[in-house]
């Protein structure tokens, strides 16, 4: 005979605002699994978690300051990198997470995205890529693979998406990652690795959005983006991120691709003073 | 903190220079910007002086950025600015709205050209001012103020930053490039720690702590980032938790406190200086650059006999309605020279309620207007 179980607690709840529970992702969506992977890796981590701060910029990937129990703030499109700017320049001591998806950080926000990484700020950023806009609708964006259906690419996309890790390491990133919310375990070791790592870390997170990418492009559950993923990945760490292409239904390299070591923006700027100071101009 | 490197004495300093010098004695220790002609002077300002107080300066990617950076810096818990001129104004508007939102103070100062889009950038105009008031999406209220010499961009930075403390909100410094740009005497005060006004903070145990809890009055306590507070917030419409709340009746408490807390503490907020009024039959109304050419413009009128009175906007918004109604019912003229095509002569317009002509004397900017031009439209609403 069959026990019925409530479960009245999560080993995560007091990283979560409970009483703002049932989130509002659909089923199947990627985002919650990528938020758990988050959460754990603050733990894992072993961070002071009154110092950190979320950043969310607009769009379902956004929602997710709003679901955790830390510092949180939930900004406008395009614009949580260059609030988390202010905030770790206003406080150093601030462990400043920027989570938001790829149409707000790349799209409208990529001129943010690429500034950061170039001036190697010390700040994790967690995009979401579900290669569409979500909350809109599902419409195609700057990672939309070519030929993808989307609301506003009706007969296929004719656009070249970004390759996300090759544009920020080009930028500056000293950790550049990529994986699916299938590789759960890995992506809650790199978050945590994000966390602690000196300088701009950028991890991209694919993941499964059924009810209107994979409407539109033949994957119309959860699990059937899940199972090609699955498919299709390969881990490669330490791959060349430029040749870490996505499309429609080729391989998807996943892996750790840059782990570097250079100065911080912070270390710069403390350096450039202290310079300044010896020679009396200061 | 190394206090001795504010500067306290007289000096002789263009205005750009004196308003980073009012954000250093009001307490700003973060300025994020972006070069633009004629406010740039502002941000070089900024970028030699900060350093030398344990502030930061950064000059972000844009304007969208630096409105940004000053949000995040302010929930840092740093006093924070930044300074621009018309097209970064443009671009700061929608996170200028953020700033409202999320009740964050923090100072934005515009120094203002002339335009349309590049339109004259070196040359001076006051084309801004409703856009100061409206530029940002959804229904809010604002406070500006305009400075008229390099003195009062040192001590209305001061305001600003008070102002925005206390009543936790985005406040404008609607300088212009005349202003901007002259070199006059500055006298800079000590200004000590009772001169200044620091944002209300939580007195409540974190689990307790409600980000805008509205029965704590108009301007709820403002918790920082780091703390332990753990607080959410959000530019969507929100409860008193934070959270959103996608609902009419969320959405009409809020906006109604947002409002109501510049809307009920007006009389706090606004200031203007007054001459000649008490008989006069005509009364100059302008602001910044303008209201020194119509200043001397008054005085040749009473020089010539004609009962001309002066009264110089300081705080544009919210606007002094009530002492432009009063005034209304005993002159028969407001004259209002501004250098646009008319922006605040409708608010004169508007508060004078039929009861007093409103003249426009318009400038479109690219330089300021002539005395005999502001004594000429004088002379006719005299007459």
């Amino acid at each position: 005979m069959t026990k019925m179980v409530t479960v009245d607690e999560n080993p995560i709840d007091s990283f979560i605002r409970v009483d703002r529970i049932p989130h509002i992702w659909c089923a199947g969506c990627g985002i919650g699994p990528a938020t758990g992977c988050f959460i754990r890796a603050i733990g894992r981590a072993e961070i002071n978690q009154d110092k950190i701060s979320v950043v969310s910029g607009i769009g379902c990937t956004g929602r997710v300051a709003g679901y955790v129990k830390l510092d949180s703030f939930h900004t406008t499109h395009g614009r949580a990198i260059p609030f988390a700017t202010g905030l770790k320049l206003g406080n150093p001591e601030l462990n400043v997470v920027v989570f938001s998806g790829d149409g707000d950080l790349v799209a409208i926000g990529g001129n943010h995205l690429i500034h950061s990484a170039r001036r190697n700020i010390d700040m994790t950023v967690i995009c979401i890529n579900n290669f569409n806009y979500g909350m809109t609708g599902g419409q195609m964006g700057a990672t939309t693979p070519l030929d993808a259906r989307s609301t506003t690419s009706p007969y296929g996309n004719f656009e070249y998406p970004f390759n996300l890790p090759y544009l920020v390491a080009a930028s500056g990133a000293t950790y550049v990652a990529r994986w699916t919310v299938l590789h759960v375990r890995e992506l809650e070791k790199s978050i945590a690795e994000a966390l602690i790592k000196p300088g701009f870390s950028f991890i991209e997170v694919i993941s499964p959005c059924p009810t209107v990418y994979g409407r539109q492009n033949k994957l119309p559950r959860g699990l059937d983006e899940m199972r090609s993923y699955q498919e299709r990945s390969i881990i490669r760490d330490g791959a060349d991120p430029k040749d870490a292409e996505l499309s429609l239904d080729g391989l998807i390299v996943v892996g750790k691709f840059v782990d570097i070591d250079r100065p911080t923006l912070w270390d710069c700027y403390q350096q450039v003073l202290e310079r300044a100071r010896k020679q009396r101009k200061l | 903190m190394p206090q001795e490197n504010i500067l306290c004495g007289e000096f002789f300093m263009n205005g750009d220079t004196a308003c980073a010098e009012g954000a250093i004695s009001a307490g700003c220790r973060f300025f994020a910007g972006y070069p633009i002609t004629p406010a740039t002077e502002v941000a070089e300002r900024m970028a030699e002086r900060l350093p030398q107080l344990g502030g930061v300066f950064i000059q972000m990617e844009d304007e969208i950025a630096s409105m940004n950076a000053i949000l995040g810096a302010s929930w840092a818990g740093v006093k924070a600015m930044t300074a621009t001129s018309g097209p970064g104004f443009s671009l700061m508007m929608e996170n200028l709205g953020l700033g409202v939102m999320l009740e964050t103070p923090c100072v934005v100062v515009n120094v203002q050209r002339a335009g349309p889009s590049t339109g004259l950038p070196t040359f001076v105009a006051q084309g801004d001012m409703m856009q100061a008031r409206w530029g940002a999406h959804g229904h809010y209220e604002i406070v500006a103020l305009v400075p008229d010499s390099p003195q009062e961009m040192f001590d209305l930075t001061i305001v600003a930053f008070n102002l925005s403390e206390k009543y936790r909100i985005p406040v404008l410094l609607m300088a212009d490039e005349a202003v901007g740009h002259m070199s006059e005497k500055v006298v800079i005060p000590r200004v000590t720690p009772e001169d200044l006004v620091d944002r209300p903070r939580p007195k409540v145990a974190p689990e307790e702590y409600l980000p805008y809890d509205s029965k704590k009055g108009l301007v709820p306590p403002m918790a920082i980032a780091g703390e332990g507070y753990r607080f959410h917030v959000t530019g969507l419409t929100h409860d008193d938790r934070g959270y959103p709340s996608m609902t009419a009746e969320a959405q009409d408490k809020l906006v109604r406190r947002l409002v109501d807390k510049i809307r009920l503490n007006a009389k706090d907020i606004i200031r203007y200086e007054e001459a000649d009024v008490e008989d006069a039959e005509v009364i100059v109304v302008s602001y910044g650059i303008s209201a020194r050419i119509a200043r001397y413009a008054a005085q040749q009128a009473r020089d010539e006999g004609m009962r001309v009175g002066f009264l110089r906007l300081i705080t544009v918004w919210p606007f002094a309605d009530e002492r432009i109604k009063e005034l209304a019912s005993k002159v028969k003229a407001f004259v209002v020279p501004e250098i646009n095509y008319g922006q605040i002569v409708r608010e004169v317009e508007r508060c004078a309620a039929g009861k007093a002509r409103a003249r426009l004397v318009p400038h479109m900017g690219g330089g300021v207007h002539l005395p005999e031009t502001i004594l000429e439209a004088i002379r006719e609403e005299v007459r």
